[in-house]
């Protein structure tokens, strides 16, 4: 055992003895989940529960002319059959926008659709039933007659005159439309050697998370309170929403989180179907039951990433990029999502293109268009794969114009290691990044040049091989810059309240939500370790706003950085109350005592003094034996939020190593690595799995995954066997590696790492393929790469 | 076609008699008439693998399968092979490995993995990337579990030899 050092309260957690920080520790309650015995809501069953099934509109914008429902509640085991209409005067309708988003406009959206339905897949109906299959049975039942209206589903049209506007109410079809000028755009044209220009092109494509969106609604009407079981990324957030449109107040109502099957941003929204479950709940006074199916999920869930942006670089001979210019356009479906709004993907395309790079020349043009599609809004890595696919394939093609090879372009441009802090164009402030040290490894990891010699022979015997790289930034621990500040009610600061139990366990409470990524882990190891408690004494309880401090929840990669900051800094307080009952037990002096190992030591050798479970002991059961005037404090309570930045920057740069079959137009991926720096590491192979996981979503982006709609606004794929998603039949090995830039922001220094694999991923793909086509003069700058596509450009169909 | 069928069938080696309607799928008895909830339904149309089950010792993917088909049949899930302790130590590599996330894939893929490795003693990487490719994971970016399999796979064969 490390012997502890003299004087503990100097010295931060990381450096403490026996510190769980920066160790590789299995997650607790594993066993639950693998032995299928975990809780998620789909799994519950309350009683007298009725469960409800949607009727959705097969048309993507039509008049609702008449619903008859007559036959199907004569169904034997239907509770109720609820038009949108009957269900109005429980819930009132929302409308997504921010104030912070300047002109920003978007249309009031019902729980379930009233007179008229905007996309196909919009709920017309809610029937409740006994079971799923008889209300599946009665919804065949109802008879609906529309009146088909134009669908606007071309977002290159939507703006036109000639297109019908879809709310005539808001004048046109433009939702939101941002403009930025930095630098002198115009002169650095003019003065560069060479501009390129390209259009790029992005699949409309969704989270697709394993266990669909569900929900328990059970509103107690003898208690005036309702309690919503949801698998959410933001329990408080649902509470104080479901509250406002059901006229109720936040105390009335209760989320509780238990497992949850996938969320990736798919499960931080607020969405008509779930709304219309709470209402229907108050409204039968009975807990109802949605599940989505797979069907319902394609056509409901946000969709993403629908934009098509096109970019214009200006390089001179040596390689110094002189500028960058956008145009990007975007198609959100009928309504902007609410509370979060459909805009904020391209506000980051905004933000984030030419953020690795030193130029100080950008400008940017986003439209945000309406159309009869389903909606979209922010999914994993919201607009980085945008910003960075656009940004990259942009330096690609400007270091083929000039014949430069794509790392050494990138060293040539990358903001320094040593220019921090320092801003963007578009005004980000970056506090520390490592952009050329990320780099360094990175082509140490791959060794870089033994692969283009690698490359280059097998050319020779006509097998196609490609080096993609891409360089990125993102977005960590968002401050109120991100929700608050435009006005929505969603927490950016969390809390976490840590209890010394009787036994000398440790009960530790937190505002953020666990989804797979590790939070009750990266809590425990936290608490654990500035306590001195051995991990498998911390219990961590999250996701129940009745049982939990106030705060945001786990997304935009907030949890590490701010969840874990808030625990970091209630186990202090606790530690302090700790050795001041114990100094006075012992009569001694605080800061001669530590604790270590569940025992409080002698700070300067280690000697055991009390062990943690007599001092709980004591203070619970026998306080009439503790000195005069002592009152314990066993319990600790502390808040946190980014004040100086408003959002904490990650960088890193990822490689792709594949190989594309000129017949058939197949990529085959070999490899691909990573190196990131999100600071502090709380557990490395929890980091390591995030970006693992984050690479292959983007892998998906890049190679299989698009929703495809007709011309009539109709998905035409809404199922996993059209819906392409990767599998492990076709995914590679990650390496992973890290550089180590800690926020001085916080004392624990972590900044977030769910999005860096996504952010870059499509992009290292995308210029490896183009990379592998090089002979072939094919440029290529859409996703997904499909085989088409590829052919498409080697102009062989 | 249409009444309730009586059924008897053995589900982690206990009888159960049941009546239950022939369009019920397997998938949907073990979860509601059994409240067998590890058996995950993801997709409802044989893509995705979380509703992987042992029948007679073959994986199926039980949202694919009706009830009635199981008359007579013997059924595994994810509940009966965890308390059988038959994967215990697959599920400890998962674990030490992380090779989950969210979970909700890690039943069928677990079921999926023993079935692999209960057919070849030392399957590679790109065999185990294979037999796996039927269980979607949205999570892991399947690195982990492939990891973990191949663990499995050396430490039982270092236990036989």
């Amino acid at each position: 055992m490390t012997l502890g050092p003299a004087n503990p309260e100097t010295l931060s957690v990381l450096d403490r003895p026996n510190s769980y920080i920066g160790k590789v520790v299995p997650r607790p309650n594993l066993d639950r989940l693998m032995q299928g015995r975990g809780l998620y809501v789909s799994d519950m069953e309350l009683p007298r529960m009725g469960h409800v099934v949607f009727l959705r509109s097969p048309h993507a914008h039509a008049k609702i002319a008449s619903i008859d429902v007559a036959a199907a509640r004569r169904v034997t085991g239907v509770i109720a059959i609820v038009t949108g209409e009957e269900l109005a005067p429980v819930i009132t309708p929302w409308v997504g926008i921010l104030s912070h988003l300047k002109g920003l406009k978007s249309a009031p959206q019902r729980a379930i659709a009233i007179d008229r339905v905007c996309w196909q897949g919009e709920a017309i109906a809610a029937i409740v039933a006994t079971s799923r299959a008889v209300a599946e049975d009665a919804a065949e039942l109802i008879s609906v007659e529309y009146e088909e209206l134009d669908p606007v589903t071309d977002m290159r049209t939507a703006l036109d005159p000639q297109t019908p506007v879809i709310h005539p109410s808001l004048g046109d079809n433009l939702a939101f439309e941002r403009n930025l000028d930095a630098g002198a755009v115009d002169a650095a044209f003019a003065g560069s050697d060479e501009v390129v220009e390209a259009e790029f092109v992005f699949g409309r494509h969704t989270g697709v998370t394993l266990e669909p969106r569900s929900v328990v609604a059970d509103w107690n009407a003898a208690e005036a309170r309702l309690t919503i079981y949801q698998g959410t990324q933001a329990p408080h957030m649902v509470q104080n929403i479901a509250a406002l449109h059901l006229g109720l107040e936040d105390s009335q109502v209760r989320v509780i989180c238990k497992d949850v099957g996938g969320s990736f941003g798919i499960k931080v929204h607020i969405y008509a179907d779930e709304m219309a479950t709470y209402a229907l709940s108050k409204l039968l006074r009975r807990p109802i039951k949605f599940v989505a199916d797979r069907v319902e999920s394609f056509n409901t869930d946000i969709h993403a990433r629908d934009h098509r942006c096109k970019g214009r670089i200006g390089v001179k001979r040596d390689g110094t990029i002189m500028a960058f210019e956008i145009d990007d356009l975007t198609g959100i479906g009928p309504y902007s999502m609410y509370p979060r709004t459909s805009a904020i993907e391209a506000n980051q395309v905004v933000n984030l293109v030419g953020g690795p790079y030193v130029t100080k020349n950008y400008r940017a043009r986003a439209r945000v268009v309406f159309q009869n599609k389903n909606v979209m809004c922010q999914y994993r890595a919201v607009g980085h794969p945008i910003a960075c696919s656009v940004t990259e394939g942009l330096v690609d093609l400007a270091a083929s114009r000039i014949g430069m090879d794509p790392v050494e372009i990138r060293r040539r441009n990358l903001i320094a290691d040593d220019a921090y802090p320092c801003a963007s164009p578009s005004g980000l402030r970056f506090e520390k990044l490592s952009h050329h040290a990320a780099m360094n490894k990175l082509v140490a990891m791959m060794d870089y040049e033994v692969l283009r010699a690698e490359q280059a022979a097998l050319r020779k015997k006509n097998i196609h091989r490609g080096i993609g790289i891409a360089s990125f930034i993102e977005v960590t621990n968002p401050s109120a810059a991100f929700y608050g500040v435009g006005g929505a009610r969603i927490s950016s600061q969390d809390g976490v309240a840590v209890r010394l139990d009787a036994t000398g366990s440790v009960t530790c409470q937190t505002s953020i939500t666990e989804q797979g990524q590790g939070s009750e882990s990266l809590t425990a190891q936290i608490v654990g370790s500035v306590l001195g408690v051995s991990m498998a004494r911390v219990r961590v309880i999250l996701g129940d706003t009745d049982n939990t401090p106030y705060g945001g929840g786990t997304w935009a990669s907030r949890g590490a950085g701010i969840g874990g900051e808030a625990a970091l800094q209630a186990a202090k307080i606790l530690r302090k109350n700790v050795l001041d009952v114990a100094a006075a037990i012992l009569q001694a002096s605080p800061a001669e005592l530590d604790i270590v190992n569940d025992v409080v030591v002698n700070a300067d050798d280690g000697s055991p003094r009390i062990e943690l479970r007599e001092l709980a002991r004591i203070v619970y059961f026998r306080p009439d034996t503790l000195p005069p005037g002592i009152q314990p404090e066993l319990m600790a309570t502390r808040h946190f939020v980014p004040r100086e930045y408003p959002f904490a920057f990650t960088n890193g740069v990822q490689a792709s190593w594949l190989e594309v079959d000129t017949d058939t137009g197949f990529v085959k991926l070999l490899r691909h690595w990573v190196v990131e720096d999100c600071g502090t590491i709380i557990n490395p192979q929890l980091v390591d799995e995030q970006i693992r996981g984050g690479v292959v979503q983007g892998l998906g982006a890049a190679l299989f995954e698009k929703c495809i709609y007709d011309e009539r606004g109709q998905l035409t794929n809404a199922n996993m066997a059209d819906y392409l998603v990767p599998m492990s039949g076709e995914m590679p090995d990650i390496d992973v590696g890290h550089v180590v830039s800690p926020t001085a922001e916080t004392e624990l220094g972590a900044k977030g790492a769910g999005e860096a694999g996504t952010a870059g991923a499509a992009a290292a793909v995308t210029n490896a393929v183009n990379d592998a086509l090089r002979p072939f003069g094919a440029i290529i700058t859409e996703i997904p790469l499909t085989p088409q596509v590829i052919l498409a450009a080697l102009k062989r169909i | 076609m249409t009444a309730p069928t009586l059924i008897s069938l053995d589900v982690n080696g206990e009888r159960v008699d049941a009546q239950v309607l022939p369009r019920l799928n397997l998938a949907d008895f073990l979860r509601d008439h059994l409240a067998l909830t590890g058996t995950h339904v993801g997709c409802e149309h044989g893509v995705c693998g979380a509703c992987t089950v042992r029948v007679n010792g073959d994986i199926v993917r039980s949202c694919l399968m009706l009830a009635v088909q199981t008359h007579g049949a013997s059924v595994e899930t994810i509940e009966g092979l965890s308390d059988s302790g038959e994967i215990a130590d697959l599920q400890a590599a998962f674990r030490d490995r992380n090779a989950l996330q969210c979970g909700f894939c890690t039943p069928g893929m677990l079921i999926a993995a023993q079935d692999l490795l209960e057919r070849q003693a030392a399957p590679d990487r790109t065999l185990i990337r294979e037999h796996l490719s039927g269980n979607y994971c949205r999570c892991t970016g399947y690195h982990a579990i492939i990891d973990a399999v191949e663990a499995t796979a050396r430490a039982r064969t270092g236990r036989k030899s």
